[in-house]
């Protein structure tokens, strides 16, 4: 029985031969299809991942020079361009679209071998934290199927937690990959805003935006981060600084400078048992020698409405693309001139949560309300990342929870938008601020579900980032 | 305000979705109002995340596509050209 | 008797210009006139889902080149906004333009009109893409989509509400795309639509300093139906207000058959463009050395050359005018006179044999088969009398472009076209010209001076073109002295 633990211990089995990489695909296909009613899955490659395979395996055993990633199985998000592949942001607007392309993140998978097993359930164009909003149904969570997986890569978590692959790729635009990965029970990370090319990504907020890894462990997360990094022509964004080596360095005995706040600890919203276990590992830690101190944080209230003012007015100008003319949904009615053909195509296209996203960009940036709305969360925006470069000064680590509650019921929040959207009230700093965080799962609720703990960094430091993550899974073993 | 944003953003929505979204949008703007209760006098809009600057390209040729790879996916057209409904002149 | 007031014409215009990089402004795709359609696309032009821009480099060193040659400033932080709106042949859905950024401010145009010298101010200079190309009469059904221009870079340039007249909307526009192509900035083609022109008008009584309600003509596609334009639309706002009748805002186009404006749409649904800065570009900062480097690469424009020409080489201003109304002309010009110094020669020869060749061959100068230098050989050789300005011109030349190695003088040689200019080989002729027309000397000798004509015709048909007609009428009347 095929067991995966990690990509080294993977890797280590095919060098003695004790399985291929065809039997570890067949294997996941087996799972996939026995946890259909999950729907993590919109498509799966069966026969190109096969296929993959037994020419990896062909290479291994004329001896060729292996890529980092030789036969690792992964899922990608339907937002991650993949050419002569169908992609289609889980939505009906890109109805039949097949991408010309590949993001430069899917190309460096490829070029290293990776085995690209399928494309995974999302909510529509990102937008989403529950995985309700899809075009295609929602995912169910693994552990508990009648709650959700979170969002908006719902099915990038599940595929991970159920063992679909071995690791997969989402997007992080708010915590789409680290929520997800605390309500699931497996490592989510977010790199720095600018570590990994978007080109290829479609694009939600762009100055959001960032792809995502979920996996079962650091060292692999440090990899998948190694390969896709780094300066790419295609995205004027994307950073020159060169990519460190995240996956060999990944052990430090250091004594940390870890800060907290109590403003997000004993936030009303906040679940008192998440609160009391991350206090918990905040004391050991200190009694450990780390230096631990709380900081004072007054934007607290500010980050999420400043987070949705400023992700969907860029939304609304990235989805204008959208209108059935170039490509995807077009719709099947005779309308009377241009416009109503835009209207009818956009409005049947499009999913309600992307619809609200669009109406509300569309009226902070228009005029007359741009400088109350749109200039006034740009300036929260530099306030805060002004607020995080000081605290960074002084320490290596923000620990914070990922979310205020663990997995809710599915369907339970559909009715109010405005508390789904306060349960990002962790995750969308390091997105405004464009820092580098992780979720590591840490523990498990008296509910039975899991949650985990978030770590930010300085911006570029994701090696520390992964190394004290590493060294907290370490430390602290789930009980299972 | 609903009919003129609906109209820039190319979107329509019959009296049912209407009212909801008007009562969305309500709830999101007094969501949003909260912004308005810090002082944010002397601070500068943040426009570019990424710090790069000046990051620009030589003036060459490359990447285009055959036509057939840029038709494939559209809706409608002849070959040629990508065909969209008339029109309608005021 | 109704007092009719004095009417002020007022105008404003906006170009685009398309600039001249191989490649559009934020991908790699080749611009292209006239290609087939939706040739020039890749993922980043068809606006497929996950892609982004990137800066032509050229295209910012065009737009500040345009800037600095207008006297205008150069914005140092610039950066790029969407400008959000919905149309076929956007494909984004947005436009990234620099309208609330523009790299270049102030500045101005000098023209002249009826001797007449006036700036006329510019309010700015901006970048932004193009779109591409909806054509609606091909198919009663369907708009088709060209994307080839979508993406292309242009420069929009506007000026300040400043020209008063039809001619002075002819003097700018002929102006500016003069300077365009004198800095190989843009090919000026407005028939292609490498060049086009939006006039904002507005008329008032005289005195009257408030601006009136403005109209806006769109796609003139010449300069010429831009100056009609103004004209028409000037006398019918005229004639609306004469009769009383209030002027909306609204877009017009020109139909240059029948000579009328037509309105297009009306401007009280003003788009809301909704720009923000484009989080997918990042900020671009121009240096001081950047700016200079521009600045030096900038050739000696019009103004500068005719001062030279009519200062050092003594040639008049019409001559000037002429000669350096396009950049390559005179460039030629100017290597024409490093090799002589004869310059009102070499202007001659530009201006007639050169250009009568390049119109008949409906080619453009760098065509032009022969080197600068030769036609300063053929300029040398008249100079010296060895050949005469028409054999040089009708006969020489046209060997010489048949025969593009050949040497000027061996080949004049050769083709015996050399001229007699020694009196030992004319004075036969002449003797012979005079014998025969004994009677016409007598007529000369009594008083008609005009017969002298004559004798020359004879002694060069008795040559066979040959004589050097200036030695043959000195040496003609001298003899007829005797």
């Amino acid at each position: 029985m095929f067991e995966f633990s990690s990509i080294e211990q993977y890797h280590q089995s095919l060098q003695e031969g004790n399985i291929t990489c065809a039997e570890a695909v067949a294997h996941y296909l087996e799972q996939i299809k026995k946890t259909g009613r999950l729907n993590a899955f919109i498509e799966v490659y069966e026969e190109e991942a096969l296929q993959k395979a037994r020419e990896l395996d062909n290479q291994r055993r004329q001896a060729r020079p292996l890529g980092k990633l030789h036969g690792v199985v992964i899922g990608i998000k339907d937002v991650l361009c993949h050419k002569d592949h169908l992609l289609t942001a889980s939505s009906k607007i890109l109805e039949g679209f097949t991408s010309i392309y590949s993001a430069t993140a899917i190309e460096r998978l490829l070029t290293e071998d990776a085995i690209i097993i399928g494309r995974l359930n999302c909510d529509e164009f990102a937008m989403g934290s529950t995985n309700e909003n899809s075009a295609y149904g929602k995912v169910l969570n693994a552990l508990d199927e009648t709650r959700i997986p979170g969002g908006s890569s719902g099915g990038s978590a599940v595929a991970v937690q159920a063992g679909l692959c071995m690791v997969s790729l989402g997007s992080d635009t708010g915590g789409s990959v680290r929520q997800p990965a605390d309500l699931c029970g497996i490592v989510g990370l977010k790199p720095t805003y600018g570590r990994i090319s978007r080109y290829g990504l479609i694009a939600y907020a762009s100055s959001f935006d960032q792809i995502g890894i979920f996996s079962k462990n650091i060292p692999d997360a440090a990899l998948l981060l190694e390969v896709m990094a780094g300066a790419d022509d295609f995205d004027s964004t994307v950073s020159e600084r060169p990519v460190e080596q995240y996956s060999s360095s990944l052990t430090e005995n250091k004594k940390y400078r870890i800060a907290f706040f109590n403003e997000a600890l004993d936030h009303p919203s906040l679940d008192p048992e998440i609160s009391k276990a991350m206090k918990g590992t905040l004391e050991d830690l200190r009694q450990k020698g780390h230096n631990v101190q709380p900081v004072e944080f007054d934007l607290l209230e500010y980050i999420v409405p400043a987070y949705y003012v400023l992700t969907t007015a860029e939304a609304s100008s990235n989805l204008s693309r959208y209108d059935g003319i170039k490509y995807g949904y077009r719709t099947p009615v005779a309308t009377d001139g241009l416009t109503e053909f835009y209207k009818e195509t956009r409005s049947k296209g499009f999913g309600k949560e992307v619809r609200r996203r669009i109406m509300l960009g569309t009226f902070v940036l228009s005029s007359g309300y741009y400088d109350a709305y749109f200039t006034r969360a740009q300036k929260v925006r530099k306030l805060l990342y002004e607020k995080i470069k000081l605290i960074f000064n002084q320490f290596d680590f923000i620990f914070l929870p990922t979310t205020p509650a663990i997995a809710f019921r599915i369907g339970e929040k559909m009715t109010d938008p405005i508390s789904m959207y306060l349960a990002d009230i962790y995750t969308v700093m390091a997105n405004l601020a464009g820092i580098p965080a992780i979720s590591v799962p840490l523990y498990t609720h008296s509910s039975g579900m899991p949650f985990g703990l978030q770590v930010l960094s300085g911006r570029f430091n994701e090696l520390s980032l992964l190394r004290v993550s590493n060294k907290l899974m370490e430390q602290y073993p789930k009980q299972k | 305000m609903v009919e003129k944003l609906a109209h820039l953003a190319r979107l329509k929505f019959n009296e049912e979705e209407k009212q909801e979204i008007k009562s969305d949008l309500q709830r999101m703007i007094s969501f949003v109002e909260k912004l308005n209760e810090l002082n944010l006098d002397g601070v500068e809009p943040l426009l570019h995340l990424s710090d790069e600057v000046n990051v620009l390209r030589e003036d060459e040729i490359k990447g285009s596509v055959s036509r057939e790879e840029a038709l494939k996916n559209a809706p409608l057209h002849d070959g040629e050209f990508i065909k969209v409904p008339k029109v309608i002149k005021k | 008797m109704a007092v009719k007031h004095i009417y002020e014409t007022v105008i404003g215009l906006e170009v685009h210009a398309q600039l001249l990089t191989k490649s559009k402004l934020f991908c790699g795709d080749a611009i292209a006139y006239g290609a087939a359609p939706n040739t020039h696309v890749s993922p980043i032009t068809l606006a497929h889902p996950g892609t982004l821009p990137k800066m032509n480099k050229k295209a910012i060193e065009f737009a500040v080149k345009m800037g600095l040659a207008c006297h205008c400033e150069i914005e140092k932080n610039n950066y790029f906004a969407r400008k959000n709106y919905f149309y076929p042949d956007l494909p984004k859905g947005y436009q990234i333009s620099q309208h609330t950024t523009p790299v270049c401010k102030g500045g101005y145009i000098s023209i002249k009109v009826n001797g007449t010298e006036r700036k006329i101010r510019l309010n700015r200079i901006h970048m932004e893409e193009d779109a591409g190309k909806s054509i609606h009469d091909a198919d009663d059904a369907s708009t088709c989509i060209d994307l080839n221009r979508a993406g292309t870079p242009l420069i929009e340039i506007v000026s300040e509400p400043d020209l008063r007249s039809a001619d002075e909307t002819y003097a700018y526009l002929t102006e500016l795309r003069k300077l365009l192509r004198y800095l190989d900035v843009c090919d000026g083609n407005m028939e292609e639509g490498s060049l086009r022109c939006d006039v904002n008008i507005s008329v008032r009584r005289e005195g009257e300093t408030r601006l009136g309600t403005k109209v806006e003509i769109k796609n003139l596609n010449s300069i010429r139906n831009a100056k009609r334009a103004v004209e028409v639309e000037s006398k019918r706002l005229v004639d609306m207000i004469e009769r009383g009748e209030t002027i909306i805002q609204q877009t017009r186009s020109f139909d240059a058959d029948r000579s009328v404006t037509i309105a297009i749409r009306d401007k009280e649904d003003a788009d809301d463009y909704r720009y923000f800065a484009d989080p997918d570009l990042t900020p671009f900062l121009l240096e001081d050395e950047f700016i200079d480097r521009i600045r030096q690469s900038i050739p000696a424009l019009q103004e500068e050359r005719i001062k030279k020409y009519t200062g050092q080489w003594q040639l008049s201003e019409y001559d000037s005018q002429v000669l350096t109304e396009e950049k390559e002309i005179a460039d030629y010009f100017e290597a024409i006179v490093q090799h002589t110094s004869n310059y009102k020669a070499a202007s001659n020869w530009m201006t007639g044999p050169v250009r009568s060749w390049l119109n008949e061959n409906n080619k453009e100068i760098d065509a032009f088969p022969l080197s600068a230098q030769k036609v300063a050989e053929l300029i040398q050789l008249v100079e010296s009398g060895k050949l005469s300005f028409s054999s040089a011109s009708s006969r020489l030349l046209p060997y010489l472009i048949q025969h593009p190695s050949a040497q000027p003088e061996l080949a004049a040689i050769e083709q015996n076209l050399i001229q007699q200019s020694d009196a030992s080989s004319l004075e036969p002729l002449i003797d012979e010209v005079l014998t025969k027309y004994a009677e016409k000397v007598q007529e000369y000798k009594k008083g008609k001076k005009g017969v002298l004509s004559l004798f020359v015709g004879e002694v060069m048909k008795r040559s066979k073109g040959k004589a050097d007609p200036k030695v043959t009428n000195e040496l003609l009347l001298e003899k007829l002295k005797a």
